[in-house]
């Protein structure tokens, strides 16, 4: 502490250490909280279903996404990617899991929204299974906060069913 | 700066960033706002970068008492031993 280049550099340092410190406790808080979102998913229509020329079936799809994610933000959160992804088992794969749609929550106010998008990715299966096939949408969310680490979860929304035939132009 | 003033400055350093700290995180909490607690934290560190950086006259208050110079005559610096003055003129 006995000159002036001494006492900037303990400060620095010093100060620093606290800011990570507080940096560090301001992600524990976000243990505390407990979201609780909600969302809705509808097939208003099936666009066109047909068989590629490789043979694997493909779908395009309207769909109607209404969710409450408001619940996911906290004073430690920068935003919220949220991507809706159809989930399906065939003889082939246990799991299936395709992409639908996604999309980037800056804000907590943009975080309770309804929307009416054409599948934004490709619904395309590997193989041709999609007739008449049960699936569920599930909706699944990652949190990127300011600091600390990230989480995610999902929504399953069970009870959807594709057509039982293709459809042609 | 003296040297109950360099203990004075790096406590109130420590005191001070530790205190703003804890106030930055309650306001930024209670707000709900990470920005207000980084401003709040960034002007609490300005303000105990002005307290203690400076070399403020209240740092300066405990000078060191030397002793009086006519001590030095009474007590004569010990002579510097005959072996290493001998080394110096075999240089030249």
């Amino acid at each position: 502490m006995h000159s002036f280049s001494y006492r900037a550099n303990a400060l620095l340092t010093f100060s620093l250490t606290i800011l990570a410190l507080m940096c560090a406790m301001a992600s524990l808080t976000d243990n505390f909280n407990s979201p609780s979102p909600t969302a809705t998913v509808q097939i208003l229509n099936v666009n066109r279903f047909q068989k590629r020329s490789n043979g694997d079936d493909e779908v395009a799809i309207t769909l109607n996404i209404s969710a409450d994610l408001q619940s996911l933000f906290t004073w430690n959160t920068k935003q919220v990617f949220v991507f809706l992804a159809a989930e399906y088992t065939t003889p082939k794969n246990t799991l299936n899991q395709v992409s639908l749609w996604d999309r980037i929550i800056p804000t907590k106010e943009e975080a309770k929204f309804s929307v009416k998008p054409k599948n934004k990715y490709k619904f395309i299966d590997q193989g041709s299974n999609l007739r008449g096939r049960d699936f569920n949408m599930t909706l699944h969310w990652h949190v990127m906060p300011k600091t600390g680490k990230m989480f995610a979860d999902k929504l399953v929304l069970p009870g959807f069913r594709l057509p039982e035939s293709y459809s042609y132009r | 700066m003296d040297w109950q003033g360099q203990k004075v400055a790096e406590q109130l350093m420590q005191i001070m960033l530790v205190v703003f700290a804890i106030a930055a995180f309650v306001t930024g909490y209670i707000a709900g706002s990470f920005e207000l607690m980084m401003y709040v934290y960034a002007g609490g560190v300005v303000l105990t970068i002005l307290t203690t950086i400076p070399n403020w006259p209240f740092f300066n208050r405990h000078p060191l008492k030397w002793l009086d110079p006519s001590e030095v005559e009474k007590h004569p610096k010990p002579q510097v031993t005959t072996s290493v003055s001998k080394k110096k003129p075999a240089k030249k």
